[in-house]
């Protein structure tokens, strides 16, 4: 039955994409969100019989056909389904479910609505591809085939340039990163002779087998671990590579709730998790993994600390926790980087929705600063988006403390730079408190700052927009309670849940009682401390920001300009390219400012590609001669 | 005494001249000729060869590639025709219509 | 010498081809006008006969006529492919001719013969032979490619070919006429027999395989021998630029691979290294130059020169492995970039006018079902799992590991991810931007929806279930 699990979307997507034009919204909605309901209640279904197993039959394997043979080569059509994938599954459909329902009040008036709809389905399927297929190929078909999806999700108002732009720009940084995944699997093939997951994995206890030549087992295995952190970057906006996500923010609201923050973004996470066996035997690659996390989760967050679009600050803030689940991943801690990843998906489809809430009540505006005092037009969308800012800013007991905790620990327990992770970390997280409660503070509180000639009727949402909310809210509330860890009297479910599935690497020196506590109590502090510094500044003196952005004037416009790393990418990559070449490339540079193509590499190629073609004269006495040059070369090599 | 030798010289040096022909002249009917020379150098090699080794097949190879270069220069005459017809020119540096 | 016995099925294919074309163009006279398009059906049948009579074909292995002829499974997988190639162009062309008001049947009798002549092509021990059957192809595709007679772009497009390709033919012949000289034989074992002694003159052998080499890259469009390419593709008619862009090509690579690991595996330290250059060229030059080109013609010619790299890399491998997913991948190629051109045939319209790619904008909303038929094209050519390009690429690339080709295995998944982009530009027109054209006018005709369907099948079933096939290809590449 597992197969039902994805093939109930891609029917839905198909029914949508082909017959959509002549159906009814009414149809059109119960086939695309029938389809992912199905699909929730089976995989409810196939989770509770894994539950029910005994561990010694698990994972549950099922391989429908063999995809490709080719000598000893083989790669199956297959699924697997064990404790990390149950999860995600479960994550998936239900998160899934609930944005299906909130899109069809969301976009009800939208055109194309049939195929916004087949999209979505569409990636539903692949994102359920690619968390239950049973190795790294299948995996890929998965991972291509999101990347797709939410590329044509992005650019789905592609009527505006800058979302088109946007959909392009994503899609060129994540080849970048799929590259590394390519380069990955084609490592893992010449090392292992195969491409399954449990076969890799078993054979990783026999180093002796796959040292490869100059590497040594070792360097191997941290090869392929950095080049497929190189894919999760991508997938999952680390930086360098999360410039693209931000601007993706261009697509529909539930899309950013979807794909950009609960599930696509989190594939980079979900791989890492399941490939912990291979990472468990390079220490070098998982540092890599757990510092770009760290850094990340601090450089976004203090990005997030000035932007104005509400959005904006939610995308970087995305970019931020991923962080956080990458330095869990990183120390090792593989079940709290998944825990995290849970928690996260509930509370920020949550604050995406209700700022999608926000938005559609607003009439489009997303501007923090015009709006304010919502607090009292839009009371269930308060309600719910206050729960989520407590829960993501991690103040006890909602779902953000334990997770977040549980990832903050993990790194004070790791060998390497621990302490200093941490610290990064709880740092970021006081940042995270002070730019949500910004967030808050500016938008539902304070008294309006639009006028009635700007925004005509500010009205509360519908029940199909609010329903997703108040769900998601309760979960935001519970989820936490999966993970109490033993310090705080519960035992820690989901770790001793994760634990068979994600390789947990046995940690040696874990702190003592009293150094947990204090941790979690710093950790808690910082967060109340970043809410009361919003407190201060946003409500009791709202002088002193502007205050303040005048005194540090530079710092503040660093930040606010994303620390200039667009302009950065455009000016390493871009500008020698332009020095070096200048006349025919002058002229790609100005056809690329019209098309408004792509950055960095993309303008590489089409430079080197515009200076090319002029080796194609059009004349056939060019061409005679070039063959003649080529026919020389050819030749004199021949002759060595 | 003409030897071999001599022979494969005279087949390279007119093949070459047909190189030459085809990369600077710009009468198309030229180009067709330097073409048609080139064919011919490698029938002076044929025959030579044929003769050294005391072997019938270079010969035969020489006629096949006389009747191949007669159908190609029969279609080659074609496609020159039909361009004329469209526009009325020999030169070939003013066939540019595709280029990049 | 005694005269050879004679086996007429040995040669089946290739006669029942000749045969039917000549029935067409005799028969063309007494066909009223409306009827004409019968002698299209009639050469499509001649295809589906000449594709039966592989069988007997098949049973009838090793070498025939003095050793000119042979029969084995590569020879056989080949033709299944070059009758593929020549049935789906049957079918793209005959609308396509009514369309353009072209309407003379002996297109299809080039057509056949020019299959008639890669058929020989695949067959052929004796480098005489290939040369005949180069020139039956060639020759026949110089006149396809001018069938537009009173367009200018067409007669231009005819007369760079066969300029260019007489060019490079003489460079063939004179290769040959070297080797003749320092081996004593035309016949590719006789060669490989004398290169194994030590009396040949190594200089002279290299020299002429290196003019060998030259002429059949310049036939399959390798870099720097691919400059008539683009040109060419754009003026000649759309249908036949599918063809050539796949049939010859696949011809090429038939006789590259033959000659090469038949007759010069001895001097393979020379030959293994130049074609490591060129795959490693002509991956980046048409990969890199395809991004910048407005017309689709001419982005899918750019296109075909960069697969055409990434089968020169499974060459560059030098083992089975190669041979057999180089095999693979001539036949996902044709059937994905086949289907692609049919697709263009039928958006280009009257005169093959809207060829850019802007001219595909909207097409995913006015005309859903064509706009997904074509993407899958162009997904599949830019290798995207699960069709018949990701296996293909996948399987060329295993081999060159497997041979320690690291480099151009990179070179080639580098290249793999330029060519997203101008591939995914054509459906980000199709699904991205606003309609200005209805497609009102976009006819959709029997035989297109037919070759249509053969190559999205194909394209698919290779796709997701490439295993049959490809055993197919590892019986074939084994000799």
């Amino acid at each position: 039955m597992l197969w039902l699990i994805p093939i109930l979307p891609l029917l839905g997507a198909a029914l949508n994409g082909v017959f959509g034009k002549r159906l009814s919204k009414t149809l059109i909605t119960s086939i695309a969100v029938g389809s992912v309901a199905l699909s929730f209640l089976v995989a409810v279904r196939e989770f509770l019989t894994m539950l029910s197993l005994p561990e010694s039959q698990l994972p549950i394997l099922t391989d429908y056909f063999t995809w490709i043979q080719a000598g000893r080569f083989q790669a199956q059509f297959g699924f697997m389904l064990d404790h990390l994938s149950g999860l995600m599954i479960l994550i998936v459909t239900g998160v899934g479910f609930l944005i299906h329902v909130y899109s069809a009040g969301y976009m009800a008036r939208e055109e194309g609505f049939y195929r916004y709809f087949a999209y979505l389905n569409l990636f539903v399927f692949f994102m359920l591809t690619l968390v239950l297929a049973d190795n790294y190929l299948l995996m890929f078909v998965g991972w291509e085939g999101v990347g797709l999806c939410s590329y044509l999700l992005i650019g789905f108002w592609f009527t505006r340039k800058s979302a088109a732009d946007a959909g392009k720009k994503a899609f060129i940084v994540n080849r970048v990163g799929d590259f590394g995944f390519i380069l990955a699997i084609m490592l893992i093939y010449w090392t292992f002779e195969r491409i399954d997951f449990q076969g890799v994995f078993s054979r990783l206890g026999e180093a002796s087998d796959f040292a490869v030549e100059p590497l040594g087992s070792v360097g191997v295995l941290t090869a392929i671990g950095l080049l497929l952190f190189l894919g999760a970057a991508g997938k999952s906006a680390q930086f360098p590579l999360y410039v693209w996500l931000p601007d993706a923010m261009e697509g529909p609201t539930p899309v950013s709730a979807l794909i950009h923050a609960a599930t696509m973004v989190t594939a980079g996470v979900y791989m890492v998790a399941r490939s912990a066996a291979i990472y468990n035997h390079a220490p070098g690659a998982l540092l890599v993994v757990a510092v770009v996390g760290a850094f990340t989760a601090i450089f976004a967050a203090s990005i997030g600390l000035v932007q104005t679009d509400i959005k904006r600050v939610l995308a970087y803030s995305t970019v931020s926790q991923l962080g956080y689940m990458f330095l869990a991943c990183g120390a090792g801690a593989y079940a709290a980087a998944m825990f995290h990843l849970m928690t996260h998906a509930f509370f920020k489809a949550l604050l995406f929705l209700a700022a999608g809430s926000v938005i559609h009540g607003m009439g489009g505006i997303q501007d923090i600063r015009k709006m304010g005092g919502l607090r009292r037009v839009m009371p269930w969308t308060h309600k719910t988006f206050l729960v989520g800012t407590l829960a993501i800013a991690g103040i006890p007991p909602l779902a953000g403390f334990f997770s977040k905790d549980a990832a903050l620990w993990a790194a004070w327990n790791d060998a390497n730079y621990g302490k200093l992770l941490w610290l990064v970390g709880v740092i970021a997280a006081s940042f995270t408190s002070f730019y949500m409660f910004r967030l808050l503070i500016l938008t539902f509180y304070g008294s309006p700052c639009y006028t009635e000639q700007d925004v005509h009727h500010v009205h509360e949402s519908p029940n199909s927009i609010l329903i997703p909310l108040i769900v998601l809210a309760a979960c935001s509330i519970v989820a936490g309670f999966a993970g109490v860890p033993p310090v705080l009297g519960g035992d820690n479910h989901i770790q001793q849940f994760l634990t068979p599935a994600a390789h947990e690497a046995k940690s040696e020196s874990l702190g003592t009682t009293a150094v947990e506590l204090t941790l979690m109590a710093i950790s808690t502090g910082a967060a109340l401390a970043g809410a009361g510094l919003a407190y201060l500044f946003y409500v009791v003196r709202p002088a002193l920001p502007e205050r303040l952005s005048v005194q540090a004037h530079s710092m503040y416009s660093i930040m606010l300009n994303k620390y200039y790393v667009d302009e950065i990418y455009d000016s390493v990559v871009v500008w020698p390219v332009v020095r070096m070449s200048g006349e025919f490339l002058w002229k790609f540079v100005d056809a690329f400012m019209i098309d408004g193509a792509v950055n960095g590499i993309g303008r590489l190629v089409r430079g080197s590609g515009a200076g090319l073609r002029h080796m194609q004269s059009g004349y056939v006495r060019t061409y005679a001669g070039w063959i003649l040059l080529g026919g020389v070369l050819v030749i004199a090599w021949f002759l060595k | 005494m003409v030897t071999t030798f001599h022979y494969l010289l005279l087949g390279a040096a007119l093949f070459t001249i047909g190189v030459i022909g085809v990369l600077t002249r710009r009468n198309i009917m030229i180009i067709l000729m330097s073409i048609e020379l080139m064919m011919n150098a490698v029938n002076i090699n044929l025959i030579a060869f044929s003769n050294r080794l005391q072997q019938v097949t270079g010969q035969v190879f020489a006629i096949f590639v006389i009747t191949v270069a007669a159908a190609e220069a029969a279609v080659g005459l074609g496609i020159v025709i039909a361009m004329f017809k469209n526009k009325e020119t020999m030169n070939i540096n003013e066939i540019d219509l595709m280029k990049w | 010498m005694n005269l050879a016995t004679i086996n007429i099925a040995a040669i089946l294919p290739t006669l029942v081809l000749s045969v039917v074309g000549i029935v067409v163009m005799v028969a063309e006279p007494f066909v009223g006008e409306q009827k004409k398009s019968n002698l299209g059906w009639l050469a499509f049948a001649g295809t589906l006969a000449a594709m039966l009579s592989l069988v007997p074909m098949a049973n009838n292995r090793g070498q025939w006529y003095s050793n000119l002829w042979i029969v084995d499974d590569y020879d056989v997988f080949l033709d299944f492919i070059f009758l593929l190639i020549a049935a789906i162009t049957i079918l793209t062309s005959m609308d396509f001719l009514r369309r353009e008001e072209l309407n003379h049947p002996e297109f299809y009798s080039l057509l056949l013969f020019a299959t008639a002549g890669m058929l020989m092509m695949a067959a052929s021990n004796e480098l005489v032979m290939v040369f005949l059957g180069l020139e039956i192809l060639s020759i026949a595709t110089y006149v396809m490619a001018g069938f537009r007679r009173a367009d200018l772009k067409s007669n231009e497009s005819a007369l760079k070919y066969f300029l260019l390709g007489s060019f490079s033919s003489a460079f063939f012949l004179y290769g040959i006429a070297l080797i003749f000289g320092a081996t004593g034989s035309t016949n590719l074992l006789a060669i490989a027999d004398a290169l194994r002694s030590s009396k040949i003159q190594i200089s002279l052998v290299s020299l002429s395989a290196a003019l060998i080499l030259i002429a059949l890259c310049f036939k399959v469009a390798v870099a720097p021998f691919h400059v008539w390419t683009p040109d060419v593709y754009e003026g000649a008619p759309t249908p036949v630029t599918g063809f050539m862009s796949v049939g010859p090509k696949a011809a090429g690579f038939a006789v590259l691979f033959r000659v090469f690991l038949t007759a010069f595996p001895s001097i393979e330290d020379r030959w293994g290294s130049a074609i490591w250059m060129v795959a490693a060229l002509t991956m980046i030059l048409g990969n890199v130059i395809a991004v910048v080109q407005p017309n689709i013609k001419r982005m899918l010619a750019y296109s075909s020169i960069a697969h055409a790299g990434y089968v020169a890399v499974a060459f560059a491998a030098t083992s089975d492995r190669g041979v057999s997913a180089a095999l693979f991948y001539l036949l996902a190629y044709s059937l994905m970039n086949l289907g692609a051109f049919a697709m263009v045939t039928i958006i280009s319209r009257k005169e093959d006018k809207l060829v850019n790619v802007t001219d595909y904008a909207g097409l995913g909303s006015k005309r859903p079902g064509l706009a997904a038929v074509l993407s899958l094209f162009m997904l599949s050519l830019a290798g995207v799992p699960g069709t018949a390009g990701f296996a293909g690429k996948f399987f060329i690339f295993r081999a060159a590991l497997e041979s320690r080709l690291v480099w151009l295995a990179i070179i080639g998944v580098v290249t793999t991810v330029i060519s997203f982009y101008y591939y995914l530009s054509v459906i980000v027109q199709m699904y991205m931007r606003e309609p200005h054209d209805e497609f009102s006018d976009v006819r959709l005709c029997g035989s297109l929806k037919f070759a249509l369907v053969i190559s999205a099948a194909g394209t698919l079933y290779l796709g997701l279930l490439p295993t049959r096939v490809l055993d197919w290809t590892t019986t074939a590449a084994l000799r």
